[in-house]
């Protein structure tokens, strides 16, 4: 429901870095989401074509990394993926477990275009 | 030529960081400030209404009422004693730390003691937009069902403290509260809980209590 200003988020994001790096054109941003983030590609997906134009981020594929909520079992040592309506460890039933991926919501990395050519060595 | 940049930046950054601007008015001011999430009708106001009725006259409540439209919360809780400024976020289905920021300029932290932020009611998309209170409080309610943990993990994973209202309800509706309580628990291990009733007021002096306790911590600090 909030993806628009994620996604203005995201092209923020992304055209700092760019610029710091120099670049003249961002091809593809990686981004990483977990389970429990509620994010919807599509939309995503649709407020970017909107917003990114006329930016260098134009035209830019997003790639979307989804990390399941993966749980671990304090009791009896398992490591399992949430399910819908059991969060208990499927194993022993304990409910002392822990999360250990499903938060994530970051922009991991950017595939960009610069002037530079392979050779040139500019600091 | 084409390189691949390392970010690894939280997409909310911006936020976040407003958030921080956010908290640090409310520590220098000495207030308290929560921010009430819940779905609607779950009975956030009602809370703030009940809240402020046994609170006294030693603790200053204020309140930010997030809604899309209309004025009807801010107007309740004015009618309760109250200092109370409305955000009307224009369709918005949660606030964000900038909102917060705007209205802080017609409140007057320092007349305060205790700030709540009504947020917009929805169980989705408030978790994910830091305000810069120093509790997140999910007031979940007896009708909605013992499942909501289970459906809005995001929600029931990103708060302090739960308030579990409508008790009065119990008796009228299948609620397996061990169901609740174990999808909670997994969620966010030890979650301070408070079960209330707006209308038999059940419940409300634990939670009184913890309120003293949290903005008297608040004011002892050097
Ligand atoms: N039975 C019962 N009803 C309650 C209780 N608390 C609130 N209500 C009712 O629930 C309804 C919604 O209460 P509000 O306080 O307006 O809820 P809210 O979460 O602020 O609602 P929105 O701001 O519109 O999302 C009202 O009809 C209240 O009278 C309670 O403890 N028991
Ligand atoms: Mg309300
Ligand atoms: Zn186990």
């Amino acid at each position: 429901m909030h993806e628009l200003p994620v996604t203005q988020s995201i092209l923020d994001i992304a055209l700092r870095h760019a610029n710091e790096a120099g670049a003249t054109r961002i091809k593809d941003l990686y981004l990483v989401i977990g389970q429990l983030s509620s994010i919807i590609d599509d939309s995503v997906q649709f407020y970017w074509d909107i917003i990114s134009e006329g930016t260098i981020a134009e035209g830019a594929t997003l790639h979307f990394q989804r990390l399941n909520a993966e749980m671990h079992c304090a009791v009896c040592d398992l490591d399992y993926r949430l399910q819908e309506d059991q969060f208990a460890c499927p194993q022993c039933g304990n409910t002392h477990v822990q999360l250990v991926s499903g938060d994530e919501f970051y922009i991991e990395s950017l595939e960009v275009e610069t002037d530079e050519t392979p050779s040139s060595d500019n600091a | 030529m084409s390189k691949t940049i390392p970010v690894v930046e939280k997409i909310l950054s911006a936020n976040d960081e407003l958030s921080e601007v956010n908290r640090s008015r409310f520590d220098a001011a000495r207030v308290f400030a929560m921010n009430f999430m819940a779905s609607p009708g779950a009975g956030k106001t009602s809370v703030i209404e009940q809240t402020l009725k046994r609170l006294g006259d030693d603790l200053r409540l204020g309140v930010i009422e997030g809604d899309i439209a209309t004025t009807i919360d801010a107007e309740r809780v004015q009618e309760a004693g109250a200092m109370a400024v409305q955000i009307n976020t224009g369709g918005n289905c949660h606030l964000e730390a900038y909102m917060i920021r705007d209205a802080l300029s017609q409140l007057s932290l320092d007349e305060l003691d205790m700030l709540v932020v009504e947020n917009v009611g929805n169980l989705v998309c408030p978790a994910n937009f830091k305000l810069g209170t120093h509790k997140n409080v999910l007031i979940a309610s007896v009708p909605e069902g013992d499942d909501k943990p289970y459906k809005y993990p995001g929600m029931y994973r990103g708060v302090d403290v739960l308030i579990l209202n409508k008790t009065d309800l119990l008796p009228y509706i299948k609620f397996n509260m061990d169901y609740f309580r174990e999808g909670v628990e997994i969620l966010n291990p030890g979650l301070t809980t408070f079960p209330v009733s707006c209308h038999t007021g059940e419940g409300f002096d634990a939670w009184i209590a913890w309120l003293r306790e949290q903005a008297e911590a608040m004011r002892s600090q050097s």
